[in-house]
């Protein structure tokens, strides 16, 4: 088996007295386009959060490409190459989207009090490089045409892909989607499936929570499945398909037809 | 008319200090959100640096140690930094509202220190010992009034080139990355802590030297000038001219000080005697109405912040339509 990009091992995560993410171990191999499934408040969400330590476990622990990250920072993260978006979208609502997807990349000349004043030729050069690349990733996504507006006035399906055009811009090995295609038009969703396996055939892992099965169905395999809080399924998506479990509790209607 | 020339450039003088105070506010709210409540205690500590630093020797107090002007001057911008670096160290983790009764705290013991503390820096009688640099080259008079105009006029603009430089290039995209969405950022690679320490401090640091400016401008400082009413004239500057926008930091500031210089001599000279009594407490009524105000009927100031966006691959800005948090 290909070695784990990110192998996760009995994480648990408390809220007070509740217990959101309850002993979930597993492991993402790399290359591969993960599916992440489970109800209403399973606890998906707060797994990435403790994944891309937004959220400290309160036990267990995380590596990811072979180092122990656990309750390492979201940015120092986000440096070694996990990438995530969010379930509702966080777009920088006074900036345009332009100015969004610029911010992404690292190791930013400017980003340092000396690029403006002392490096200002260096800095102009990668200004330019990246945004040329922004353009470049704006499109990817469809949301050219919209570079030059407040990233709070878009649509929410396009506040959507702006989250996804943002972590690409950066290029991080492992990116976890949080619901990417809820509220974006089906043939949005499509385009974006499209995107998905295209950088994935470049090598990209993914992780993807989704509630919509037949995305999951066709496009991801592994799935996982989580139900308050513990994983309650690990297979390919055709043993999912025939899982007893999860056709009761979640696949139900889609089975009967 | 020599009368109302001098007082023009000693209202100009008064007015382009004040600017740079706000200049700095705004790196710290416009640009990064991060609600400093205590201004004057940045502005003072650059004021009372200054004068300690490049005063002659007291006995009873603190300082006088007779450096030179702009060696004086520096140092009270690196001591309203270092205020700022440990304010900031403590405070920054509070969000808007938490931080800006912190920061209104720290001012607020600042000016009781300066108050209480006379071996410090003279206490309720403030800091002597200070004279205005090249004083005896140039004199008391109009022509030195003039010079330090232009000498006040030149740091202004020379700290609008460096905050339009900043904001324009990739740091101000991170400072109002981190003002928009702080997790966000994080989620971006952006370290918010550092960041939102590094522009209260630069914000603060220019807040010092218009401190300084003020103390040298007057060759003395007390606690007088640095109580909260200030603080609330800076806020009224930068929320009328308008937030995120340099320009309008600069409008705003020479606006309401006009406005503020107005009342008072209007009041002085045409309400009726009993009402005159209150002139500092209506023109305190008249700053909060203002500010009340603009935040209901305008709240993006005269001059609202650009939206940076692309055309043919430069960065240019453009109106924005609109868009609040
Ligand atoms: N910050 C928090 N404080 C308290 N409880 C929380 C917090 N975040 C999540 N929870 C609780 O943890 C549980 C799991 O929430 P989570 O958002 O992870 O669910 P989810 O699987 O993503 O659901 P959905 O499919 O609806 O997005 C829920 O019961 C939720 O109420
Ligand atoms: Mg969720």
């Amino acid at each position: 088996m290909v070695e784990p990009i990110l192998s996760v091992s009995n994480i648990t995560r408390d809220f007070g007295t509740f217990r959101a993410v309850d002993g979930v171990s597993l492991d993402i191999s790399g290359g591969s386009i993960t599916g992440l499934i489970g109800p209403n408040g399973a606890g998906k969400t707060t797994l990435f959060n403790v994944l891309t330590g937004m959220l400290p476990p309160s036990s267990g622990s995380i590596s990811f490409r072979g180092k122990d990250v656990t309750c390492m920072s979201p940015d120092r993260l986000f440096e070694l190459g996990l990438g995530r978006t969010f379930q509702i979208p966080r777009p920088f609502s006074r900036m345009s989207v332009l100015e969004n997807v610029m911010l992404a990349p690292l190791a930013q000349i400017g980003e340092r009090l000396s690029g403006p004043f002392l490096r200002s030729r260096e800095m102009r050069n990668q200004e330019q490089a990246i945004h040329a690349r922004a353009m470049e990733v704006l499109k990817f996504v469809t949301l050219d045409a919209l570079a030059d507006q407040a990233a709070g006035q878009i649509s929410g399906g396009q506040k959507k892909l702006l989250e996804l055009a943002r972590v690409l811009m950066a290029d991080p090995q492992l990116i976890l989607l949080d619901e990417p295609a809820a509220g974006v038009n089906p043939s949005l969703t499509r385009v974006l499936i499209e995107k998905i396996e295209e950088l994935n055939d470049a090598g990209k892992t993914f992780l993807i929570i989704e509630h919509d099965m037949d995305f999951v169905m066709k496009h991801c395999d592994p799935v996982i499945a989580l139900a308050e809080g513990k994983v309650v399924f690990q297979g390919t998506a055709q043993e999912a398909q025939v899982n007893p479990i999860l056709l009761d509790a979640y696949l139900g209607a889609q089975a009967d037809v | 008319m020599i009368g109302l020339l001098s007082y023009l450039v000693f209202f100009a003088t008064v007015a382009a200090i004040l600017s740079i105070a706000v200049l700095g506010l705004n790196l710290q709210w416009g640009n990064t959100g991060l609600f400093n409540g205590g201004v004057v205690a940045f502005f003072g500590a650059g004021g009372y640096g200054t004068l300690i630093l490049g005063g002659t020797p007291q006995a009873d107090h603190l300082g006088g140690f007779a450096l030179p002007y702009l060696i004086a001057l520096s140092g009270g911008m690196a001591i309203a930094g270092l205020l700022a670096w440990g304010v900031g160290i403590l405070t920054l983790r509070l969000r808007h509202d938490y931080l800006a009764i912190a920061t209104f705290g720290v001012a607020v013991a600042f000016e009781n220190l300066m108050r209480n503390a006379e071996g410090l820096a003279g206490g309720a009688k403030g800091l002597r010992g200070f004279e205005r640099p090249l004083r005896q080259a140039l004199g008391d008079g109009f022509t030195y009034n003039l010079l330090f105009l232009i000498f006040v006029l030149g740091l202004l603009i020379a700290t609008y080139i460096f905050l339009e430089r900043l904001i324009r290039s990739p740091y101000g995209r991170l400072l109002r990355a981190i003002r928009e969405d702080e997790t966000a950022a994080m989620s971006l690679g952006k370290n918010p802590a550092r960041i939102r320490l590094a522009a209260f401090i630069a914000g603060s640091v220019i807040m010092g030297l218009a401190g300084g400016l003020y103390a040298t401008f007057y060759a003395f400082i007390s606690p007088q000038d640095v109580l909260p009413i200030l603080t609330f004239q800076i806020w009224a500057m930068l929320i009328v001219g308008g937030a995120g926008n340099n320009k309008g930091a600069v409008m705003g500031t020479f606006l309401i000080w006009g406005a503020w210089t107005a009342s008072g001599w209007g009041l002085s000279r045409f309400a009726p005697l009993e009402v005159q009594l209150y002139t500092g407490s209506l023109q305190f009524i008249l700053i909060g109405v203002v500010i009340v105000g603009m935040l209901l009927w305008r709240p993006q100031g005269l001059f609202e912040e650009k939206l940076v966006v692309s055309q043919s691959g430069r960065a240019k800005h453009l109106k924005q339509q609109g868009v609040r948090e």
